[in-house]
């Protein structure tokens, strides 16, 4: 007589498999925007992109300064904002490092010395982090309050949004860095 | 050691050394062998723990005395 097998499910096996492909999560939230945090935020990005993590960047306060648009004016309506969008100069080509600036001598020494060495500044990183799939958010409370509009900002940007959206990954993630 | 396919990343910093590794192994078969050249000392830690990390099989480490550098080749099975 024929009978009809049914399909067998080791849990224990379905288990490990599930555990196997889940891959590790990552956040990061990137306050700073001097330039030598935010190259240490984007290497270790990029570094755990490479080894297979999924890769979150909550960008806020002077973080967002490193995807805004070089020169892009402010779109900020009320004055102070709209003084502070502008005396607040962003770029990520242009952030200051945050010790030995020296009004712009020592930064430019250091990506002078970067350069002479092919070490990928914070451009080139934020690049290879859009292409390994890296996700941006900026935090749109402090877009409104630093009077920063979104159309000041680069290209790429995966969401806009709060709070919980960044704990929201970060409860899944292995690691979680404030930067 | 026997290799396939070879990735040069002498002068390269962390961490563009693992960076390319991770594009490069995409190119390559399960089974094969991927030889990453570097003089940069941190792959010798850094290579077995993206191995471990991405499952590939880390292979070992040879040096080599290049004038006042060493050339360090890190060798990376794909298997998945």
């Amino acid at each position: 007589m024929d009978t009809v097998m049914a399909p067998t499910l080791d849990p224990q096996v379905a288990l490990a498999e599930l555990g196997e492909k889940k891959p590790d999560r990552v956040t990061l939230v990137v306050l700073s925007g001097d330039m030598d945090r935010v190259m240490a935020a984007f290497i270790i990005a990029t570094g755990a992109a490479s080894m297979g993590m999924r890769v979150t960047m909550f960008f806020t306060f002077w973080g967002l300064n490193a995807l805004r648009r070089p020169g892009a004016r402010t779109r900020a309506t009320d004055g102070l904002r709209r003084m502070f969008g502008f005396l607040n100069k962003g770029g990520a080509d242009r952030l200051p490092l945050s010790r030995f600036h020296f009004w712009g001598l020592g930064t430019r020494i250091m990506k002078l010395v970067m350069k002479q060495n092919r070490m990928p500044g914070v451009p080139e990183l934020m690049e290879i982090a859009k292409d390994l799939g890296v996700k941006f958010i900026a935090c749109t409370t402090t877009l409104g309050l630093m009077g920063i509009t979104k159309d000041t900002l680069m290209d790429g940007i995966d969401q806009f949004a709060g709070v919980s959206t960044y704990l929201a990954e970060a409860k899944d993630a292995q690691v979680n860095l404030f930067i | 050691m026997q290799k396939d396919v070879m990735l040069d990343t002498l002068g390269l910093f962390c961490p563009m050394p693992i960076i390319k590794t991770s594009k490069k192994i995409k190119e390559l078969k399960v089974g094969q062998v991927l030889e990453v050249i570097s003089d940069d000392e941190g792959i010798k830690q850094d290579m077995p723990a993206w191995c471990e990390s991405t499952g590939h099989e880390y292979l070992g480490l040879e040096e080599e005395a290049n004038g006042s550098s060493i050339h360090y080749k890190a060798y990376v099975k794909k298997t998945r």
